[in-house]
């Protein structure tokens, strides 16, 4: 029996958009978070932080009546032309970026807290914008903030299973990536898949966290004086 | 309108800051006054690094911010030195020095790259990493780093804090070179009234977020009822000029309008403007003029005003001839038994003088 890739190429393509989306959306939230004094700061993390705690298939219950044709963002969906994003991989994208927005918001302030306002402070008393100052002192003293953050979310969103149950079922192609169609292997007692997809899954997940402690051991090292 | 003018303020919490003053357009104005007086605050006002409730900044006529603009920090022609060295560790001591240099126009680079790495002595460093600097090292490229964005007002916030008493010595020289070679203003942020005497030529005291007083550096240093003057190292500064090399004798000359100094032989072109600080502990007084001691320095001089700064000492202003001002700490005993009082014509016998450029 042929080996199905398709959920394999699904998987990374979900995470590779998630993470891309993630680190736009997470980088001026987590920016935020680090340097207001504002009163609803606490409001605003506790917010992000939400998915943490909260069981996937809460998230996925409201998640899919609200991207329901019928729900606010489903009619805004329909309005636009675009259809109900439930059961579709552009909801799963929507989906797993609430679903890892923790994962890439709290790594990006604590690198950027670390960091203090100094060195944008320098960079702007060196003539360099708030742009400018941003990709070529706050964007390199923060790597590993970004390297964390970047990794964390590919590695949750290949691992997140209830959220995509809940809102994407299992649409060959679509929706049915590396932990649903394990689930469904399981289910139909393909074991023989299911060994092959699992174990992928561990070494992946195993050699990805590995890179992440290795490399950010390096940086830290090469930043002290 | 030439000079720096700033009016600024500002409420932060229970602290006040309301500061009005005019900076000339040339040389070092230190801003003077104790921890906590607001001198950081107003630094980082005029760099637009810090917004106040109310402020105005101009600086050669130039309007940085007013109640309808706010030219932001990387508009503004600074060059702002921080207390810590502050440089990017990821870039190498090259890259620093080019960080701003490269931002501002070629037309408006006006000091050259080799001059300011030659003068701060840093070339060997260039390609080295920055976490591999001495602390000394360290501020001298960041005051370079400053500097080759060619600024139109340099902000320097307590550059020597972070130092200890070593490097400062090694780098004062580096800052009043910049004086000499470069004629950008600067208003230099200090607590130190040594450092405030050997680099400013103008002062404005600040205390509890007001302006006490301002003015030129000299006559300030040496005010009785300022807080410079008590300090255990108060000193005066005096102006003059390089008039004479005695070669057999190792010394150079300096002349304040008829009254001449001797200081160690430094190889300064004769005729050139040079400023002395002599130490108040290091000048005492005499009612006539020995010339049976071995004090070479010894200045005709007239008692302004008095004060005790102790149970035992007291401390003398006294009028040059030119009308500079000198200090002179003696005990209260030598005082009442020598019938010091305003307007007495005494001797200054000065037994150390600093030549400072």
């Amino acid at each position: 029996m042929a080996f199905d890739w398709q959920p394999v190429w699904l998987t990374i393509k979900l995470a590779s958009t998630t993470t891309l989306v993630l680190l736009i959306v997470g980088t001026p939230i987590a920016w935020w978070l680090a340097r207001t004094h504002a009163w609803y700061k606490q409001a605003l993390s506790a917010v992000v932080a939400l998915p943490l705690v909260l069981p996937p298939t809460v998230l996925g219950f409201y998640l899919l009546i609200m991207l329901a044709p019928d729900g606010p963002v489903g009619r805004l969906t329909e309005t636009l032309g675009i259809g109900s994003l439930a059961f579709t991989f552009e909801g799963l994208v929507f989906a797993s970026v609430l679903y890892s927005l923790p994962f890439v918001v709290q790594p990006l302030q604590n690198a950027f807290e670390a960091l203090g306002p100094r060195p944008a402070e320098v960079a702007a008393t060196l003539r360099a914008s708030p742009w400018d100052r941003f990709a070529t002192v706050v964007i390199p003293l923060a790597r590993s903030g970004f390297l964390t953050a970047a990794v964390l979310s590919f590695a949750h969103t290949v691992g997140e299973f209830g959220v995509v149950l809940m809102i994407g079922g299992s649409i060959p192609g679509e929706t049915r990536v590396l932990s649903v169609a394990i689930y469904e292997q399981v289910e139909t007692l393909e074991y023989g898949q299911a060994h092959l997809l699992a174990a992928g899954m561990l070494a992946f997940s195993f050699l990805v966290l590995m890179t992440l402690y290795l490399v950010n051991g390096r940086i830290t090292r090469s930043h002290q004086p | 309108m030439s000079g720096i003018e700033v009016n600024l303020k500002h409420r932060l919490g229970d602290f006040d800051l309301e500061v009005d003053f005019t900076a000339p357009a040339q040389g070092v104005t230190a801003l003077f006054g104790p921890s906590g007086s607001g001198k950081t605050s107003v630094l980082r006002a005029v760099a637009g690094l810090e917004r106040t409730t109310q402020g105005v900044v101009r600086v050669n006529g130039e309007t940085w911010q007013d109640e309808s603009r706010f030219l932001p920090v990387h508009r503004r022609p600074i060059g702002y030195v921080f207390q810590e060295a502050s440089l990017f560790p990821h870039l190498s001591v090259r890259e620093n020095l080019q960080y701003g240099m490269r931002r501002v126009s070629e037309a408006q680079r006006q000091i050259p790259f080799h001059d300011v790495v030659e003068l701060f002595g840093i070339s060997a460093l260039l390609p080295r990493s920055t976490a591999r600097l001495s602390g000394g090292e360290r501020q001298r490229v960041a005051i370079a780093r400053a500097l080759l964005t060619s600024p139109r007002l340099l902000l320097m916030d307590e550059p020597l804090s972070a130092l200890d008493h070593a490097a400062k010595q090694t780098i004062l020289p580096y800052l009043e070179r910049l004086h000499d070679e470069f004629a950008i203003p600067s208003l230099y942020v200090s607590h130190d009234p040594n450092e405030v005497a050997r680099l400013a030529d103008h002062m404005v005291v600040l205390d509890g977020g007001r302006v006490t007083a301002q003015g030129e550096a000299a006559p300030l240093l040496t005010r009785l009822d300022m807080p410079l003057s008590g300090y255990d190292d108060a000193s005066a500064l005096l102006v003059g000029n390089v008039t004479s090399h005695d070669h057999s004798y190792h010394l150079t000359w300096i002349t304040l309008q008829g009254n001449r100094i001797a200081v160690p032989r430094e190889d300064l072109p004769v005729g050139r403007h040079a400023r002395v600080q002599i130490q108040a502990r290091d000048v005492s007084l005499s009612l006539r003029a020995h010339t049976d001691t071995s004090i070479l320095n010894i200045l005709p001089v007239r008692v302004i005003d008095t004060r005790d700064i102790s149970p035992t000492q007291v401390l003398v202003r006294l009028e040059l001839e030119d009308g500079q001002t000198l200090l002179s700490r003696i005990t209260r005993r030598s005082a009442m038994g020598m019938g010091i009082r305003e307007g007495m014509q005494l001797y200054a016998q000065v037994k150390s003088v600093a030549l400072l450029t």
